[in-house]
């Protein structure tokens, strides 16, 4: 964030800030509900992941080509269309393209739109940065976020299903319990847990990761 | 008559119960782990919530049936619901300002935190998506209101007792929460089969 008004911005390091450092499920613990919802398998959780990495992408180059032009005034109104306008199309897309996860996960990608953490970008960042910078900042916090999604279900998919991407890989008889919503909660949990635990152990952290939450 | 009443009955069950909005369909999460650290909280907090989910169903059926299904607009539904929402949100923020500031004090401060939240917006899409009727639209908002209300509260419960309890350190705050959340949900999947149709 310091970086924001110089003249020279470290691309790698705005990207990779938004995988790690300001990761929005493990670390900021914003946007949850689909980290949960769409994660019983690898392929849902990835699909998730382009279409948020597609939005979040495009809504920050549109915000920052057109923030000259947003009064500050009506800002949120516009970043709302901005972003709702993009789901629209993610939305469609996925319908004509993916119609057998669609059927399972589309009122979710339809609920990209109220996701904080598209819209926090577009206000704190998009809205100040030209178009480059912005671009990759969507990328990081959308690369993030699909990390983030793909962790989580490929937990549950290997331990409720015995397989991976659909393709079975264990013989030994799976866990159902982390198919149902339940298993989504302990595994989110228990992840956080460990990322708390490497950031404690490691780098000296208070642990706090996700305690704000909201 | 007595079918519809019967319908109607089984929305309200369905969603408030077996399609709970935060441990089946893990919608509204964000304001679940946010504001539920005390009960009273909980409580002014799903009142609202319950409220605004009515009045959008309602509001946004008539949007969906008598304008945009006539001009073919349904494409644009995410837009449309969210303006809908947004602009029925502010003015009743200011209204209620201005009206009743008592009641403003208690209940409209959450106001703010609602108008682009996913679990009111899910309650207008879920209605287009099952082409629900108007009744049947508001009581979706209903069931799924109350059956938000009863996971705050019974979290709230919960994290009012945690705060004393002897956690260990990495799971401290959000972690906890999760895994608590998880084994509620777990009791809560025994609804599921109460209606077989």
């Amino acid at each position: 964030m310091e970086a924001t008004n110089s003249q020279k911005i470290d691309y790698w390091k705005v990207t990779l800030s938004g995988i790690f450092k300001e990761n929005a499920i493990f670390r900021l613990a914003i946007s949850l509900c689909p980290a949960i919802a769409v994660t019983t398998g690898l392929k849902t959780g990835v699909l998730m992941g382009i279409a948020v990495v597609f939005v979040n992408v495009m809504s920050n180059v549109t915000v920052s080509a057109i923030r000259v032009f947003i009064h500050p005034r009506i800002r949120m109104p516009i970043f709302m269309l901005i972003i709702s306008g993009w789901v629209t199309v993610a939305d469609l897309s996925m319908a004509a393209f993916a119609r057998e996860a669609y059927k399972q996960m589309g009122l979710y990608i339809q609920l990209i739109v109220a996701f904080a953490s598209i819209f926090t970008r577009a206000e704190i960042f998009a809205s100040k940065n030209k178009i480059v910078p912005s671009f990759f900042d969507g990328i990081g916090m959308g690369v993030g976020f699909m990390f983030s999604l793909a962790t989580i279900s490929f937990f549950r998919e290997m331990l409720g299903k015995g397989a991976l991407w659909g393709f079975s890989i264990i013989g030994a008889k799976p866990l159902l319990i982390m198919l149902l919503p339940t298993g989504g909660f302990l595994a989110t949990g228990i992840l956080m847990a460990f990322f708390n635990w490497i950031d404690i152990r490691f780098y000296g952290g208070k642990g706090a990761g996700g305690a704000s939450g909201h | 008559m007595e079918k519809e009443l019967t319908k109607l009955f089984e929305i309200f069950i369905a969603s408030s119960l077996i399609n709970n909005f935060v441990f089946t369909r893990f919608l509204g999460l964000c304001i679940f782990f946010g504001v539920t650290k005390k009960v009273e909280t909980a409580v002014g907090m799903s009142i609202t919530f319950t409220a605004v989910m009515m009045i959008s169903a309602a509001l946004s059926w008539v949007i969906f049936n008598f304008v945009m299904v006539p001009l073919d607009l349904t494409f644009l539904k995410i837009v449309i619901f969210i303006g809908v929402i947004a602009a029925f949100v502010q003015s009743s923020d200011t209204i209620m300002r201005k009206v009743s500031p008592g009641l403003y004090y208690k209940l409209g401060v959450y106001l703010a935190l609602i108008s682009t939240n996913c679990i009111i917006l899910a309650v207008p899409l879920i209605n287009a998506g099952e082409h629900y009727s108007f009744l049947e639209g508001i009581t979706l908002g209903l069931g799924s209101g109350l059956g938000f209300a009863l996971a705050l509260v019974i979290m709230a419960s919960i994290r009012e007792k945690l705060e004393i309890a002897d956690v260990p350190v990495p799971f401290r705050g959000l972690p906890i929460a999760f895994v608590t959340t998880g084994l509620i949900a777990l009791a809560f999947t025994g609804f599921a089969g109460i209606i077989t149709s």
